[in-house]
């Protein structure tokens, strides 16, 4: 960072103006000058140097227009030195990596970058929309909410696109963004927000005091306005005393630097996130890193030292290029040693302003006037004037701007009203310092009128937090050190450090006084106050003859203060010009509410690594490879992957590949991964009572080995979800929820568990990721197993009936757990083996079921199986359906209480009409039926008001040879044999079906016994 | 917002669930009138200031606990494990 020597603002006068670029001074600044960078802006060729941003190798270049606004299309130049720039943006890069809207004050300049100016058409000098200028009034105040309201039709293929084309902003890249973004998280004791004075004195006098110290500064060098004003700390340059600092704080193991990173929110309990450009300081980041970096620091304390932000003045044409802040025209001359202007005007309502005076003409920058806008003549500005050989003019104004795309002239009135005209190429401009409050502000503290400062300062800080310096209105150095001092005591004593005072450096003399301008007046012409979004005197005015008066209301229907850049050069004009309007004072008006971020932030950075296929994790099933290897496609469930089906050559599409597997299960035998579903362990003296207490049936009564059928309800009374509970032992169960819902099943047994029925000893392990359980189904299936489970084992029909459970071994005394459930309606097994045996054991069962023409299947399969049983999932289990709406009625226990038997009973529930679980068949047995479809009467118009119900799953079953259909239809139970009309409107599907038992295929279940 | 959990101490909201209001209890089965049961499941309070509420740490150890937070400003004014409440809730009951 030291490429430049610390003294380089002490360096004798540079009357000279270097050679590579015009208005570049021969010495000073902190720029690297041997080394040079070449760039180009709007396809012309420049040079500038390390140190330098995008604004100050412009400015060195003479550039000065450099955009186009956003309403009127008026040229703009460069206003600021920092992040409040609201002119000078502009497309950054070319191609994928294109940003738009970008601030050329903090662009920091690298060899190759690419710029382009935003918003000019066809070009920049000859942009044929400014005549938007001379059709001001009609896109004034609250323009997007009348002049374009009628015909309401025109909105979309006539007004939009013309505003998006007249007005807009960069465009966006267009295409998706190569480079990555990270997220990290940071916990310290002292969060330090900004490294100037203030910032650098708190994280000096915390880091001393062995405080873990995290200092986030926004600028790629530390220094803060240090860096920009020539000043003298103990007799020496500033610089001096910055680099020391630095050093020093660097060499502090519990202290860490994060230069080029923006802290833009305050969360609560002392939460901040905060935006580092790890690399858009370079044309590419380099592979494995980031661009930019999303920090979430959780700090003990943070000591907000921010900084303030310059206002500037509004009068006629203070938006032409040339008129910039006074600040920042120090930061360009003695940071940049580059000259925004030869000859000056300097425009101010304060002392600070003389600075700039002084710092003009040690550069040779013709000053040819001093217009101090305070009738009462400051001796500091007069003393800076003299100094210059300038003309000073107390209680003076600039009342008119010439030049058309640059300040070219000025018109200067003086206190007794006489108006002269002053050629000058540069107006530097001051009302006033506003602390940077926003992060104080984010947790809905007001900041509160300072009249003093003529600012707005921080109140109601947010606990754990601390302001110090310019932030917190401090504007004099001496009080930046002596509060930044006191702000890093405080913080380190208040994490149990003790802190040591230190001598306050000694300072040159300086003065801060202010009084406030809110505007010119008695002068024609634009005035603005909002330049990002073209917001003038007028519109304000404007806005208040039409009634809008509280603050909310004129930022809305002006746009004051919301564009990107938020009005942080206007909010404080706007709002003072404001309460002149509605004739009240500037504290009774109030701020708007301050929101994060502080500063735009890409959504590529909120979203880091969470893109595209990463945007959430992926779940493997355990026989994932296996699958794989058999060319399964597959089908995305919740978070899971799953074989959806398997192809086999020759099929020429999913149905026909369907449609075998479901007769391979129903003829021999399939196999299929439910791994997915949710297990559950269950374990202790009250795990009995405690299913018995989640579920509708009772759990209490199963015999230990055997498993059930389960249903769960909401507290409300509708069914929440269903699987199987075995009992392993006395005081050991294990339960399945669905794929979907095990999560949440786990979530609500936990809060059974620990809140409603505290005094069960009772303990739930999920156990889902450490089983693979694979489901073996079809007549030929316990042919199948008897080659895998283990000899010892028993699993003869009478030794292992139909719902037997049991631990066993299998693959040669691999512990594995069998359980002789059915989901098919076929002699079914599950066998769980721990999940890093789930490859092997598929291999193992498809080797033993290669005699058995065994087959893998699907949850293409698994679907059209469970539909021609008539079970439910989650297309009946909606959330919207009771027990008895799903024919499971029976299941509600009469003995016992249970999670939602109560509100299961209210009327409306149980009342006959309300929609129930049915089959549908087509009358013509060729037609295919269609989920979602709705059902109405025989006959009936399709209407809202005659709807019945509607189709929730659909399979083609190659069992019965034609399509079928579960549907939930009003007073479904009392209609099978009726005939319904079937209308699915969005596919134009309308046929007639046959209602029926929801049990297509062996009501009986007698093939479960085999 | 930071949540000190009773087990695992102080962590950031993102780690936890939130339910809702703590201070409803589930009706006896056994003499609970329709109404009462109304109640539960549908009659909450939204108050400003301080407010009991369920939260589960579901990204840490698993357990529900019972936050006390002023719901004007964040703060956390209590935490305690749900199941010590309703333990002590429990043996309070007649
Ligand atoms: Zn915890």
């Amino acid at each position: 960072m030291n490429d430049a020597a610390p003294n380089a603002h002490s360096a004798a006068p540079a009357r000279r103006l270097g050679d590579n670029a015009p208005l570049r001074l021969a010495e000073g600044g902190l720029i690297d000058r041997s080394r040079t960078l070449a760039f180009t802006f709007d396809g012309q060729r420049y040079l500038g140097h390390p140190g330098d941003t995008l604004a100050s190798a412009l400015i060195a270049n003479g550039v000065r227009l450099v955009g186009r606004s956003f309403k009127y299309h008026r040229p703009r130049g460069i206003l600021s030195a920092g992040p409040e720039e609201p002119n000078a943006l502009v497309e950054l890069r070319s191609g994928a990596r294109r940003e738009p809207n970008s601030r050329a004050t903090t662009i920091e300049l690298y060899d190759g970058l690419v710029a382009a100016s935003q918003n000019r058409w066809p070009s920049l000098k000859y942009d044929l929309l400014s005549i938007n200028g001379l059709a001001g009034p009609i896109i004034g105040a609250g323009f997007y909410y009348k002049t374009f309201m009628w015909p309401a039709a025109w909105w979309e293929k006539v007004y939009e696109p013309l505003i998006r084309r007249a007005a807009g902003l960069g465009r966006a890249a267009g295409v998706p963004d190569p480079d990555t973004y990270d997220k990290a998280n940071l916990h310290c004791d002292v969060l330090v927000v900004g490294a100037g004075p203030a910032g650098l004195m708190a994280a000096l006098t915390a880091g001393r005091a062995g405080a873990r110290v995290v200092l986030c500064e926004d600028d790629f060098r530390l220094g803060g306005r240090l860096l920009l004003d020539r000043r003298e700390i103990d007799g020496r340059s500033a610089l001096n005393w910055v680099a020391a600092t630095e050093a020093e704080l660097a060499a502090m193991p519990e202290v860490r630097i994060l230069r080029r990173t923006s802290v833009v929110a305050t969360y609560d309990h002392g939460t901040y996130a905060a935006v580092e450009r790890v690399n858009d300081h370079v044309a590419e980041p380099p592979s494995h890193e980031p661009r930019q970096r999303l920090w979430r620091i959780v700090a003990t304390r943070c000591v907000v030292a921010a900084g303030a932000t310059e206002r500037p003045l509004v009068f006629p044409g203070n938006d032409r290029p040339g008129v910039m802040l006074a600040g920042a025209v120090r930061a360009y001359v003695n940071r940049f040693a580059a000259i925004p202007g030869r000859r000056a005007v300097v425009f101010a309502t304060n002392d600070d302003a003389a600075r700039t005076v002084d710092d003009l003409a040690h550069c040779g920058v013709d000053v040819v006037a001093v217009v101090d806008a305070r009738p009462q003549a400051s001796a500091v500005m007069a003393d800076a004037t003299q100094r210059a050989s300038a003309r000073h003019i107390s209680g003076g104004a600039v009342t008119r701007v010439h030049g058309r795309l640059g300040v070219e002239a000025v018109d200067i009135r003086a206190a007794n009203g006489a108006t002269a005209r002053v050629a000058c190429d540069l107006v530097c401009v001051s009302g006033g310092w506003s602390p940077n409050v926003h992060l104080a502000s984010h947790l809905g503290g007001r900041p509160e009128w300072d009249a003093t400062l003529a600012a707005f300062v921080a109140r109601n800080l947010p606990e754990r937090m601390d302001l110090a310096g310019a932030a917190a209105g401090d504007l004099a150095l001496a009080d930046a050190f002596t509060q930044g001092h006191r702000a890093g005591s405080a913080a380190a004593e208040a994490c149990g450090f003790s802190a040591a005072s230190a001598p306050i450096p000694l300072l040159d003399p300086e003065s801060t006084a202010t009084s406030p301008l809110w505007r010119v007046t008695g002068t024609r012409g634009k005035a603005f106050v909002d330049f990002q979004n073209d917001v003038t005197t007028g519109d304000l005015e404007l806005a208040h003859r039409e009634g809008f008066r509280s603050v909310e209301h004129m930022k809305r229907y002006t746009t004051l203060g919301m564009a990107t850049d938020q009005g942080k050069t206007s909010n404080v004009n706007g709002l003072a010009l404001m309460a002149e309007l509605t004739q009240t004072s500037i504290p009774a008006t109030g701020t708007t509410t301050f929101r994060p971020p502080y500063l735009p932030v890409a959504i590529g950075t909120l979203a880091g690594h969470h893109r595209g296929k990463e945007f959430r994790p992926t779940r493997l099933a355990p026989t994932h490879t296996w699958a794989k290897e058999q060319g399964a496609i597959f089908v995305e469930t919740g978070l899971w992957l799953r074989a959806q089906w398997y192809p086999t050559p020759g099929e020429k599409d999913w149905l026909e590949s369907v449609d075998r597997e479901v007769r391979a299960v129903r003829s021999a035998v399939g196999i299929c991964d439910v791994s997915t579903l949710g297990k559950i362990d269950v374990q202790g003296p009250g795990a009995a009572a405690f299913l018995d207490f989640l579920y509708t049936n009772t759990m209490s009564t199963l015999a230990i080995g055997r498993a059930r059928y389960g249903l769960m309800l909401r507290e409300d009374g509708f069914v929440m979800d269903d699987g199987t509970v075995s009992r392993l032992g006395p005081e050991h169960y294990v339960v399945t929820t669905t794929t979907a819902n095990a999560a949440g099943v786990m979530a609500h047994m936990e809060h059974a568990q620990q809140w409603l029925r505290p005094g069960l000893d009772v303990t739930l392990a999920s156990v889902s990721e450490q089983w693979a359980q694979l489901s073996v189904a079809g007549p030929r299936s316990r042919d199948v197993l008897r080659a895998v489970v283990d000899p010892a084992h028993d699993i003869s029909d009478a030794a292992f009936p139909y719902l037997a459970v049991a631990e066993v071994s299998a693959m040669g005394g691999i512990p594995a757990r069998l359980f002789r459930i059915s989901y098919s309606g076929e002699r079914a097994y599950e066998i769980a083996v721990p999940a890093g045996y789930g490859d092997a054991l598929v291999r193992a069962l498809m080797d033993a079921g290669r005699a058995h023409g065994i087959v893998p299947y699907g949850t293409e399969t698994l679907g059209v199986l469970r539909i021609e049983k008539g079970h439910v999932a989650g297309n009946e289990i909606s959330g919207q359906t009771t027990a008895r709406d799903l024919g499971l009625g029976r299941m509600l226990s009469r003995k016992k209480d249970f999670i939602g038997r109560a509100l299961a009973e209210r009327p409306a529930l149980v009342a006959a009409g309300r929609p129930a679980l049915v089959g549908l068949k087509p009358v013509d047995r060729s037609l295919r039926l269609r989920a979602g479809a709705h059902l109405v009467a025989q006959g009936a118009e399709p209407t809202a008001a005659n709807d019945q119900g509607y189709v929730t799953s659909v399979a083609h079953s190659p069992t019965l040879g034609h399509w079928i259909g579960l549907a939930l239809l009003s007073g479904g139970a009392t209609r099978h044999g009726e005939r319904v009309r079937v209308w699915d409107p969005v596919r134009s599907g309308d046929t007639l079906a046959e209602v029926c038992d929801p049990v297509f295929y062996d009501p009986a279940g007698e093939r479960l016994h085999g | 917002m930071r949540i000190p959990c009773v087990y695992c101490g102080e962590r950031g909201h993102e780690e936890f669930a939130y339910l809702g209001d703590a201070t409803v209890q589930r009706p006896d089965a056994s003499s609970a009138t329709a109404a009462e049961w109304h109640d539960y499941g549908y009659v909450r309070d939204n108050p400003s200031g301080s407010h009991r509420e369920l939260w589960q740490h579901v990204s840490g150890c698993r357990a529900w606990l019972v936050v006390t937070r002023d719901t004007r400003t964040h703060a956390i004014l209590s935490v305690e494990a749900a199941r010590d409440v309703a333990l002590s809730r429990e043996k309070a009951a007649p």
